[in-house]
């Protein structure tokens, strides 16, 4: 696919100004509701990666919790990732729960479950994890979440999707692979392709069917943007490809909202009862 | 030639605070500003007889509660006033915070409420431009700026400009005022040759260049613009998006209107959107007095001078040639035009 503005014009980020307020964000929101530490899923790949490096320069490296949750088929190669970055964040050693025990007990009533649902339950499995971690060590979930996987809902709901705080929502794959390589985090973890690694040799741009720099450029000119159709085609993009990205944009609404509420009274929550959630910090 | 003052007692508050006895001894001062305040540029401030020294309070205001921003306001009041200060600056609703929602109504203050008398009662020996959702008696609630000196309020300016696209909803919650005037401030405890004349403007009111034209035919001296700007923008280029506006903004108007502007941003975080700070006093000729603010809660001192006004506007009297009779004549015929539509 040619394209006529090139993807690191589009989505180049001065990363020394986005470190800056990232790193506010965590201090700022963390503190405000009384924790002074985090804790957070590592897998091995970028998003965590970056999540953990800029936790620890806002709070501190011991004020970061890692956890690392492989089930029986996750590579070996993305614990071992993940345990590079714990040391050379100067982290914790991680705490390591092995979720197979859950997962398998729960799909032993279901033995013919398809490998999307296993997926799921994973994700909700370690989301469980982490909330129960949270409370023993006084730590607030923060989440990885890209705004790639936000917008595209590559993610599972009440999953992956679940922490207080997501300091990457606003930042598209791309601009995180910026930003890791200013961060400095290994190279491994930063050149090896991207993967959600639930089963054996899964790649996020192989199940996507597209490649994030691509898709990345097509989200920031039709969501940042707001072009036309037509102005869309004239960078490059098809039909097809415009159609396929601005279905799962709508198909996908639903994973970044609250549940809907059945409309009753003169004030139903977050409709016309709308209060920060900073309220009073 | 400017319409100073004026027979509709344009510098008139709609309101007067009350002085029910002395403000609550309970709000003693905690330390209002944070260990690493710039106590360097503070030294650098000589004042000369005459000179305003002001003071700009880039605090983060915590959200929806009065009591504690309140308490603050007395104590960097207090610190600024003993370290001779002579004005000092707020940022926009810095009494409230800044993303209120349906709080509005809850954090709103009349003019007679006690945290306003408490804060006039503070203002004595030194004025301050403070933040706050304002109440009407018809229940009307106003993004405003209030001017404390002496004791008492001698001005309030309600944000005309409510934003409300994008990331802001202002117009949902809050109405919009309906003047822009120029007022004296006092200064008593500087002493000028002359008093100063001011105007202020709220953060969106400086998108609209007509209301600093409109406040400097008035004659303005200095533009107090309090603001809680996001910060957001990070795709074009080696700075955020926002902070580049507002540089070009204070600029063009320091310059253009041959007057000093106080901008006074907010910093901190509310639901994850971060204020940028970036304060500053840009002088008449266009130029930062000093590198403008970071993103830290800081107070910034910086001394203004009549003198310096004086010898720019010599330099370029653009003041003095500005054609009102030419802006009044095309205003009625486009007003007159309208009408036939």
């Amino acid at each position: 696919m040619s394209q006529t503005v090139s993807a690191a014009d589009a989505l180049s980020i001065d990363t020394a100004v986005v470190t800056e307020i990232l790193l506010g964000f965590i201090r700022d929101e963390v503190g405000k509701v009384g924790f002074d530490r985090v804790v957070l899923g590592l897998s091995g790949g970028i998003d965590s990666a970056l999540v953990a490096a800029l936790a620890a320069r806002a709070l501190g490296p011991e004020q970061v919790v890692p956890v690392i949750m492989p089930y029986r088929s996750s590579s070996p190669e993305s614990e071992a990732d993940a345990r590079t970055v714990a040391s050379q964040l100067g982290l914790m050693d991680p705490l390591v729960v092995d979720i197979s025990p859950q997962v398998d007990a729960y799909f032993d009533r279901f033995p013919d479950a398809d490998r999307g649902r296993r997926g799921n339950k994973m994700a909700r499995e370690r989301m469980s994890v982490l909330y129960d971690l949270s409370w023993a060590h006084r730590a607030l979930v923060i989440g990885t979440s890209n705004k790639t996987e936000l917008l595209l809902g590559y993610g599972t709901i009440h999953g992956d999707m679940a922490h207080a705080l997501n300091p990457l929502g606003d930042l598209y794959k791309t601009q995180v692979f910026a930003m890791a390589r200013a961060l400095e985090l290994p190279r491994r973890v930063v050149e090896k392709p991207p993967s959600a690694d639930l089963w054996e040799g899964q790649s996020d741009e192989q199940e996507l069917g597209f490649q994030y720099a691509v898709v990345d450029m097509l989200l920031y000119h039709m969501v940042d943007e707001r072009r036309t159709r037509d102005e869309l085609r004239a960078l490059g993009f098809d039909d097809e490809f415009i159609d396929l990205v601005g279905r799962r944009l709508r198909d996908n609404q639903y994973k970044r909202r609250l549940p809907l509420i059945a409309k009753l009274s003169a004030r139903t929550i977050d409709r016309d009862f709308r209060y920060p959630r900073d309220w009073g910090r | 030639m400017t319409d100073q003052g004026g027979s509709d007692g344009g510098d008139s508050p709609e309101f007067v605070i009350q002085m029910a006895g002395r403000p609550d001894d309970n709000l003693s001062p905690r330390r209002g500003v944070p260990a690493d305040a710039p106590q360097a540029s503070r030294d650098m401030v000589e004042a000369q007889e005459g000179d305003v020294v002001v003071v700009l309070a880039q605090i983060a205001p915590r959200l929806g509660d009065v009591a504690a921003n309140l308490e603050r306001h007395l104590a960097i009041i207090e610190d600024a006033r003993r370290g001779g200060g002579h004005l000092v600056v707020f940022p926009e609703l810095s009494l409230t915070g800044y993303f209120l929602k349906d709080l509005v109504p809850d954090v709103a203050l009349r003019g007679d409420a006690p945290e306003l008398v408490a804060l006039a009662a503070a203002c004595t020996g030194i004025d301050a431009l403070v933040g706050l959702v304002l109440e009407s008696e018809d229940a009307r609630f106003h993004n405003a700026a209030v001017y404390l000196s002496g004791g008492r309020a001698v001005h309030v300016h309600r944000k005309c400009y409510l934003p409300t696209y994008g990331l802001f909803d202002e117009h949902r919650y809050l109405a919009a005022g309906d003047r822009l005037r120029a007022f004296e401030a006092p200064l008593s405890a500087a002493r000028p040759r002359r008093p100063w004349r001011a105007g202020a403007l709220i953060c969106e009111d400086m998108w609209h260049p007509s209301a600093p034209a409109l406040l400097a035919r008035q004659g303005v001296d200095v533009f107090l613009c309090p603001s809680s700007s996001p910060g957001r923008g990070i795709v074009q280029g080696a700075a955020l998006g926002t902070a580049l506006s507002y540089d070009s903004m204070t600029r063009t108007y320091a310059q253009l209107f041959t007057s000093y502007l106080v901008y006074c941003n907010r910093v901190g975080f509310e639901d994850g959107v971060g204020f940028w700070g970036g304060s500053r006093v840009v002088g008449p000729q266009g130029a930062p007095l000093a590198d403008p603010l970071g993103s830290e809660e800081t107070l910034m001192w910086h001394r203004l001078d009549l003198g310096t006004l004086r010898r720019v506007r010599i330099s370029y009297p653009l003041l003095r040639d500005e054609r009102h009779d030419l802006i009044d004549n095309e205003s009625d015929r486009l007003r007159r035009r309208r009408t036939l539509d």
